[in-house]
């Protein structure tokens, strides 16, 4: 779902969004160019020392101070170059990590922003390989990108006008194989890439079908199919293998190559470089100074082959983030909301039709909950009872003017108000990997304990938590005491109830809870929500028999309403349910 | 996630010892590339030597005939220097690939044969990691690590070596910035591995964050979260940043660094050096050779420090990987077990059987039972009454605790696992697909003609469907066969068992509801499986009840009631409870059975 839109405007338009940040850094950046000058300069400086100084002057017997001077100096341009160094990566590196920083915040703050329809099109794992391989790969360009492309032009034009100003004739000879390094690290680079990925892929395949025949193990003994499966496993493992062959060949001649072009370079030098000596053109100093300038030049060379294949990466990683960055909000505050809103809790659907992809999900639904009612809803899976909850905090947007809170139409409330009035306890009981107390307290500012005891006493989950050794603050998840599923319904319920909210809707929320303890929470919930409208979908006839109505959906429609015993006088769908409610507890109790 | 974090000694000697045997089977291909490395190790510190002879035989004395014999012979070198390397690698990591895959092949080996008890404590998820990344860690031992460590002490060496022979009192002087290295490299291991492992937490860290965000974003929305988690999300990106921080201070110092020393060495060259060559008593040439070397002592030594911090991964992973080879598998084929010759009759007994999955809490409680060759049964009950546990036990999914079951009156304990196993044919009832094909799901790894795979899929009636396709039986199936519907997916099932044609079938009924059209074609494709075979079915549907020649009622674990439906019935018992509940409805709801 990720991949980029078909349609490039330019191919480097895509990095836009990055040169905004850049600008921001500017400062930084020119300080950074600045230090990468200045180490060049005085990089430079010592191979012209050591060999225009120091050999020559030994040829020309000089005096031992002399060379103590020439040592000492050596020693100093390289600290000098060192601070300059230091300050370089500091700094380049520093702001390539900076924005890295920023831009994965914008993103995660941009999906926030998302709403669920978005997540239902794309795969957790993407969104999160975005936020870190991607991210990765961007902060790659910018960082060690710009550093290693300035710095390879600067020591190029320095060194080789300093080379030339030896011997023309040496730097053309001797720079012949330098291009064709560059050039090779990024042929091999790229190769080295791509089948770096193929096999990376070939693994992912083993890994799932490991994943496959383990989930699946059961079939596979049941069936006898242990070989098969370890045959199976064979072949893949070996197509895996002769992949990485593939890769290792390319990768074992790769460095030796390069090996083998920049000991050509030094072989032009000596054997070049010696002629010109003992033609008297140049000196030996010249020709240990240039030795050192070719060496010196070596990796920014390979650097250059590189930094070009971080830049294509790069790209392609912002143009995957751009997806994200560019999809829009579809759920938010439209201009004209009404921004002095305070909401009551009553709420309406008036004449309401709404589609799902495409397919009708609700149909003509008309209904009308007074501030401070109970209304409950049933009716089998598929039948849009979550679908019409949903609307109500606008995971989903309803049409425009089919939803009323108080009304006024849903969409011209703040978001932020209107959910903040609400607690709403979907169906998938979703906690959080935190405390009990940070999960109950989530969607408050800040909780007393005393609202935190009141909220768990409510929804019953009190004395389970008091009999956890570390009470409040015992993790949920992995690491700490794993909840059954009626205590994370309860905790869910602890979370909605702290809120004290104007509207409580509870999507099918006590299922996992037995039936003694859904009495109990009702019971308490009914003190607590007298003033307060709520909604409650549920399969059982115990949970919803006290609602004020009673309405049962069938295809996304309103197909019976009433009161529970008038529902009960109509033999319809919910007669049924509750005659089936009934026998299910005679089985219960039968020893 | 974190706990794979933790490091451990770089070097555990039982480990290791255990790690080698891995390598004995390519025994030549190791010391091939030892020899090779070593030899380049030679190549790596002729260079500067080459040098040295061309600036104080050939440049000192005018001689251009020698000077183009000796870049000829450097060429040589460098091109002699290229195979060696290439072929070294080349070697290496393809050594270090046969025994991955030698591994990768005796873990998943070994975890086929572990019995599905261990499956239950064991995360799938966990297994993988054992099976891929921990066997990856050790491919960079094998290939990086333990062969090439000696090239990098043999360059030393070599490097040593010769400049004390050019002159040994220069060659002290220049030797005496070795220690700095090795100790502003060690320094600098330690600086980055640990930053690098902040930065790994802190990844780990945002990776989590961003699962349980991105998958309960909904409720962050709904719960006006947005600007706290947004203020924690933060904290842990602040984290991932500081981390790297750290990590770049740690280079920014380390590059420096080294050069200052190799300026250090440069300038103890020149200034001693450069005495002697005024003395006398060291050729220009020689002094040329010097700077040369000094600049090679540090690749040698920055690589030993990697390695150390492979070779600390490695044994953390080597020990995970050896435990889980080292789990027993508990349920294993008896010693001299028994295989009769052809197929079983099929009669089925449950002699007092009692099981728990964990010590005491009993799932059965002596349970017995009998089925007659031929015979079908139906084994009904409200959930949790310990129907699906009892039918895996068969199998020997999991060994009883106490009782006796037998097949053909044996003791199945007693039975060859395979035998066993081979004599049912079980569906489940959460259908389990594997990616494929439709033909190769009905298949699975047995020997079964496509005709044989073709008429099983007829008789269970999944021939219209099949004819929608243009593929047919080769229409692909994703992973868990997730674009076929429920019907399907069971009707898929049926033709696996059908197909593999054994004695006896056991069948869990699946509860999910179909449409009319697909729960009739089920029926009889139910029908199709039960002919002339003993049959176990855990029943859901009325139809599949009536068919039965008897029905046993489990009740919280134990056997309450045994008889046909008319008589159950008649006993006003649980069954008939159950029959109101759950079957009474099925009367009517589907018309033409």
């Amino acid at each position: 779902m990720l991949e980029a839109r078909p349609e490039r405007v330019s191919k480097w338009a895509v990095l836009a969004r990055l040169m905004a940040h850049i600008r921001q850094h500017k400062p930084r950046l020119a300080l950074g160019l600045l230090c990468i000058i200045c180490t060049n300069v005085f990089l430079l400086a010592t191979p012209w020392v050591t060999g225009k100084y120091a050999v020559d002057g030994l040829q020309e017997s000089i005096t031992r101070q002399k060379l103590a001077y020439y040592a000492a100096l050596i020693i100093g341009l390289t600290i000098l170059q060192g601070v300059f160094r230091f300050f370089t990566r500091m700094l380049i590196i520093g702001v390539s990590r900076d924005v890295e920083y920023t831009l994965r915040n914008e993103l995660f703050q941009h999906l926030e922003s998302l709403s669920l329809s978005f997540y239902q099109k794309n795969k957790t794992g993407e969104l999160m390989s975005r936020a870190t391989n991607d991210l990765s790969n961007v902060r790659m360009l910018l960082g060690p990108g710009i550093m290693y492309t300035l710095n390879t032009g600067l020591i190029a034009a320095f060194a080789i006008v300093l080379m030339l100003k030896i011997s023309w004739p040496l730097t053309v000879f001797s720079l012949l194989p330098l291009p064709l390094v560059s050039y090779s690290v990024r042929h091999f680079g790229k190769g080295i890439h791509d089948l770096t990925e193929e096999a990376q892929a070939k693994l992912a395949d083993l890994s799932a079908r490991v994943q496959e025949s383990l989930a699946g193990i059961r079939v596979v003994k049941a069936f006898v199919q242990e070989k098969h499966e370890v045959a199976e496993f064979d072949r893949m493992n070996r197509s895996l293998v002769d992949k990485n062959r593939e890769l290792i060949r390319v990768q074992s001649v790769f460095y030796p190559t390069m090996e083998l072009m920049i000991g050509v370079a030094v072989v032009i030098v000596l054997w070049f470089g010696g002629r010109q000596v003992i033609q008297g053109a140049i000196s030996v100093g010249d020709f240990v100074a240039f030795n050192m300038y070719l060496a010196l030049l070596t990796w920014p060379m390979i650097a250059l082959g590189w930094v070009v294949n971080l830049f294509e990466r790069g790209r392609a990683s912002m143009e995957r983030l751009n997806y994200i960055f560019d999809a829009p909000a579809d759920v938010r505050d439209e201009p004209g909301v009404r921004s002095d809103f305070q909401v009551e809790g009553s709420i309406e659907f008036r004449n309401l039709s709404f589609s799902y992809n495409g397919a009708p999900t609700l149909r003509n639904i008309s209904l009308s909950i007074p501030k401070g009612k109970t209304v409950a809803i049933v009716g089998a899976t598929g039948s849009g009872k979550s679908s019409l909850v949903q609307l109500i905090p606008r995971l989903y947007d309803a049409p425009p003017n089919s939803l009323f809170i108080d009304g006024v139409p849903v969409e011209r409330i703040p978001l932020e108000t209107l959910r903040r009035a609400i607690g709403f306890i979907p169906q998938d009981t979703f906690l959080f990997g935190e405390t009990i107390r940070e999960n109950i307290a989530f969607g408050v500012e800040s909780a007393s304990d005393a609202d935190v005891q009141r909220s768990a006493e409510i929804s019953n989950i009190h004395e389970d938590v008091q009999s956890f050794p570390n009470k409040f603050e015992t993790m949920v998840g992995e690491r700490g005491i794993t909840l059954s599923g009626g205590q994370k319904q309860r905790t869910a319920i602890s979370r909605a109830v702290v809120r004290d909210p104007k509207i409580l809707i509870l999507d099918d929320a006590l299922s996992s809870v037995d039936t003694y303890t859904e009495e109990q929470i009702l019971h308490e919930l009914k003190q607590v929500m007298r003033h307060r409208t709520s909604i409650l979908i549920s399969h059982r006839v115990s949970t919803v028999k006290e609602a004020d109505e009673i309405v049962v959906l069938a295809n996304g429609a309103i197909v019976e309403r009433g009161t529970h015993s008038e529902l009960l006088a109509r033999n319809g769908y919910y007669a049924e349910l509750h005659q089936r409610q009934l026998l299910e507890e005679e089985l219960e109790s039968a020893g | 996630m974190h706990d794979e974090e933790v490091l451990g000694k770089a070097y555990d000697s039982r480990l290791m010892r255990r790690l080698i045997t891995y390598l004995r089977p390519y025994k030549k291909f190791v010391a091939f590339a030892l020899f090779l490395i070593l030899f380049e190790s030679v190549l790596e510190i002729t260079f500067p030597w080459l040098t040295k002879i061309a600036i104080d035989r050939y440049i000192a004395t005018s001689n251009l005939r020698g000077l183009t014999v000796i870049a000829a012979a450097f060429v040589g070198l460098l091109v002699l220097k290229f195979l060696c390397a290439s072929l070294q690698t080349y070697t290496l990591q393809n050594t270090g690939q046969k025994i991955m895959y030698d591994m990768r092949m005796q873990v998943f080996q070994h975890l086929q044969g572990l019995a599905p008890s261990f499956y239950d404590k064991n995360p799938v998820g966990r297994l993988i990691t054992r099976v891929i990344t921990d066997v990856d860690v050790l491919n960079e031992m094998f290939s990086a690590d333990i062969v090439s460590i000696f090239g990098d002490i043999f360059t030393l060496l070599g490097i040593m070596v010769a400049i004390l022979v050019l002159n040994w009192q220069l060659g002290l002087v220049t030797l005496s910035v070795i220690p700095l290295i090795v100790l502003s490299t060690e320094m600098f291991r330690r600086k980055v591995r640990d930053s690098y492992r902040r930065v790994r937490i802190a990844i780990a860290k945002i990776n989590a964050f961003l699962q349980e965000h991105i998958t309960g974003m909904h409720i962050v929305q709904l719960y006006n979260r947005e600007q706290k988690s947004f203020r924690k999300f933060d904290a842990v990106n602040r984290e991932h940043l500081t981390a790297n921080l750290d990590g770049i201070v740690a280079y920014a110092w380390f590059y420096p660094a080294i050069e200052l020393l190799s300026s250090i060495a440069i300038a103890l060259i020149i200034w001693y050096g450069g005495g002697k060559v005024m003395a006398g008593s060291l050729t220009l040439g020689a002094l040329v050779a010097f700077l040369q070397y000094s600049r090679r002592f540090f690749q040698p030594i920055q690589d030993m420090s990697e390695k150390y911090n492979i070779l600390q991964s490695a044994m953390a992973s080597s020990e995970r990987l050896f435990n889980l080879i080292d789990t027993p598998a508990t349920v294993v084929n008896p010693v001299d077990a028994l295989k009769p010759a052809g197929q079983p009759l099929g009669e089925i007994e449950f002699r007092n059987v009692w099981f728990a999955y964990n010590d005491d809490e009993w799932v059965l409680r002596d349970v017995s039972f009998h089925v007659s060759p031929g015979e079908s049964v139906a084994i009904v009950g409200h959930t949790g009454a310990g129907k699906t546990t009892a039918t895996s036990l068969l199998t020997r999914f999991y060994d009883i605790q106490k009782g006796e079951i037998l097949l053909d009156g044996m003791n199945i304990a007693k039975l060859d696992l395979g035998y066993l196993r081979g004599s049912f044919a079980v569906v489940l009832q959460d259908v389990f697909l594997f990616s494929g094909t439709l033909e190769s799901n009905i298949r699975l790894g047995s020997p079964i003609s496509r005709e044989r795979v073709s008429q099983a899929a007829q008789d269970v009636n999944l021939a219209p469907f099949l004819h929608t396709l243009p593929m047919g039986l080769d229409h692909p199936v994703n992973e868990r066969g997730t674009t076929l519907s429920v019907g399907q997916r069971q009707l898929l099932a049926f033709a696996r068992a059908l197909a593999h044609d054994p004695q006896i079938l056991i069948l869990d009924e699946a509860t999910s509801s179909v449409d009319t059209e697909t729960e009739i074609q089920i029926r009889k494709a139910i029908e199709h499986l039960m002919e002339g075979r003993t049959s176990i079915i855990i029943a859901h549907r009325l139809s599949t009840i009536q068919r039965c020649d008897k029905i046993i009622v489990m009740h919280k674990g134990r056997v309450r009631e045994i008889g046909t439906h008319q008589q159950l019935l008649a006993q006003r018992g649980i069954y008939y409870k159950l029959y109101q509940l759950q079957y009474k409805d099925q009367e009517v709801a589907v018309p033409g059975d």
